[in-house]
């Protein structure tokens, strides 16, 4: 085969590059999914006008700018509000219930990238008369995405797409009230996030931070390799008590994960986890 | 020749042909296939309860990581793109590719990543122009390019794209070959132009046993 010896070269470049990032800066890339990874590396390598993976990992190592963009590519997942809106519905009607029950909710939303789903699950609380009770840990590792999520500013021309979903997911006022339009952009009430802290932490290398009564964690895993994937199974098993709820992405699944027996699924298809003793 | 994978994209009258070819495997077909059919992100898994109907083998929608077993054929789920890692799938929530999410040139690119010349690739009917920098990715790593006739199908761009995009690959490719640096015997350009009811017994007689 005429290519063989290049694939083999691309991955040893691959190799090399996650290597020296975590080795000089600690992110750790080294789990990540070989075709997400490979495909959003060569994405970074075209946005910095390079012509290899060698030529990024000289530019990576040797300057900062250049580490900041680079875990932008790799990291950012760009999502909707009240994406899946049978995933909210069927947390309206699961999960609530449940967390009537108690006094004080601690919410971990684990990759929570530029907010989107965070503000989703902040509106649908307040509307369910519980976010006074509730305070959400919001987290990603990338510094900037926190940011912009804190700021709590998205693109005007998506609310049309954001009021139909907010509507399918069982909303119950006027999307529009939680919004004010601001020249292109569509700035969201303060009091959504009042009881939201966002902070840094990376699901790769970094350990358990509290105890919750419910971890989201949607189309992050996916971008990890099945080793990478048991590591973070376990930290939220860990992070969760006793009957916590797991709330993943609509295509991922705790089957074949060593943790499957240690929860009961809440609605048959939407992929919410009640965490037994 | 063994083959890992046989990846299949199509769009603009998809589900008609899908039934077509995969109606036409025989139930102890054993290599596995992935496919993207474009189609709306709210849609949900009716595409293959509807196939499955006509389709001898095992249909499911991908799963994240979920192992590529033979006999079984993978339909990517709406709204995300569907890759392949060695021996399982992976999705990503990434940007639309090619305006489409689920992408054919995601889907065949990773596959040609992964398993280099044990891939065939299968273009369908389809309105736009997805797959066809996949399909000569597949070619270029030494995999197998199938395309269905252009006048067999309901919706002409996407296999003509796909078969111009093979081909322009292989006149750069003819460059070195004249100079007598790549062995002659290497087929360019795409190997197979069907009409629709002949790709699934060539298929079968790509995967039979002989060619191993």
């Amino acid at each position: 085969m005429m290519t063989t010896d290049q694939e083999a070269l691309e991955e040893i470049e691959i190799q090399l590059l996650v290597e020296g990032v975590y080795r000089h800066y600690g992110y750790d890339f080294r789990n990540y999914a070989l075709s997400s990874l490979r495909r959003r590396i060569w994405n970074v390598v075209r946005l910095e006008q390079v012509d290899t993976i060698s030529a990024l990992q000289e530019r990576v190592l040797h300057n900062p700018a250049c580490l900041e963009r680079f875990v932008l590519g790799l990291t950012v997942n760009v999502t909707n509000m009240f994406r899946d809106p049978s995933f909210y519905l069927a947390f309206r009607k699961n999960v609530i219930p449940i967390l009537r029950t108690y006094p004080f909710i601690r919410i971990w939303h684990a990759g929570c990238s530029t907010g989107q789903e965070v503000y989703s699950m902040a509106i649908l609380l307040q509307e369910e008369g519980l976010y006074q009770r509730c305070r959400i840990y919001a987290t990603d590792m990338n510094e900037r995405v926190l940011q912009e999520a804190k700021s709590g500013i998205f693109s005007l021309k998506l609310m049309q797409e954001y009021t139909q979903l907010y509507l399918k997911a069982g909303g119950k006022r006027s999307f529009s009230e939680y919004y004010t339009a601001a020249y292109d952009n569509a700035i969201f009430r303060s009091s959504l996030r009042e009881n939201v802290v966002f902070s840094q932490h990376n699901l790769a290398t970094d350990g358990s931070f509290n105890e919750f009564n419910v971890i989201l964690c949607r189309n992050v895993l996916i971008y990890f390799n099945r080793s990478l994937q048991r590591r973070v199974h376990q930290l939220f098993y860990d992070s969760l008590c006793k009957f916590g709820i797991l709330g993943l992405g609509r295509q991922e699944t705790l089957k074949l994960t060593a943790y499957e027996k240690h929860y009961a699924e809440l609605e048959r298809g939407e992929k919410l986890y009640r965490r037994l003793n | 020749m063994a083959f890992d994978l046989i990846v299949i994209g199509t769009s603009l009258g998809g589900l008609s042909a899908l039934r077509v070819l995969l109606g036409g495997l025989p139930p102890d077909f054993w290599v596995p296939l992935a496919i993207v059919q474009h189609r709306h992100k709210d849609s949900d898994d009716m595409m293959s309860l509807f196939l499955q109907e006509y389709v001898a083998l095992p249909l499911k929608e991908v799963e994240d990581k979920d192992e590529i077993q033979p006999g079984q054929i993978y339909i990517a789920p709406a709204d995300y793109h569907l890759l392949v890692d060695r021996d399982c799938f992976s999705l990503s929530t990434d940007p639309p590719v090619s305006y489409a999410r689920p992408s054919i040139d995601v889907l065949f690119e990773s596959a040609a990543d992964a398993y280099a010349e044990r891939v065939i690739g299968v273009v369908l009917t389809g309105a736009n122009q997805d797959g066809a920098k996949g399909l000569a990715k597949v070619k270029a790593r030494g995999g197998v390019a199938i395309v269905q006739d252009p006048r067999t199908s309901e919706s002409t761009v996407m296999p003509e794209a796909a078969i111009a995009c093979v081909n322009r690959l292989a006149e750069v490719q003819l460059a070195p070959q004249r100079m007598g640096s790549r062995d002659r015997s290497d087929s360019v350009g795409v190997d197979w132009i069907l009409p629709l009811p002949e790709i699934a017994p060539r298929l079968v007689s790509l995967c039979q046993p002989a060619h191993l």
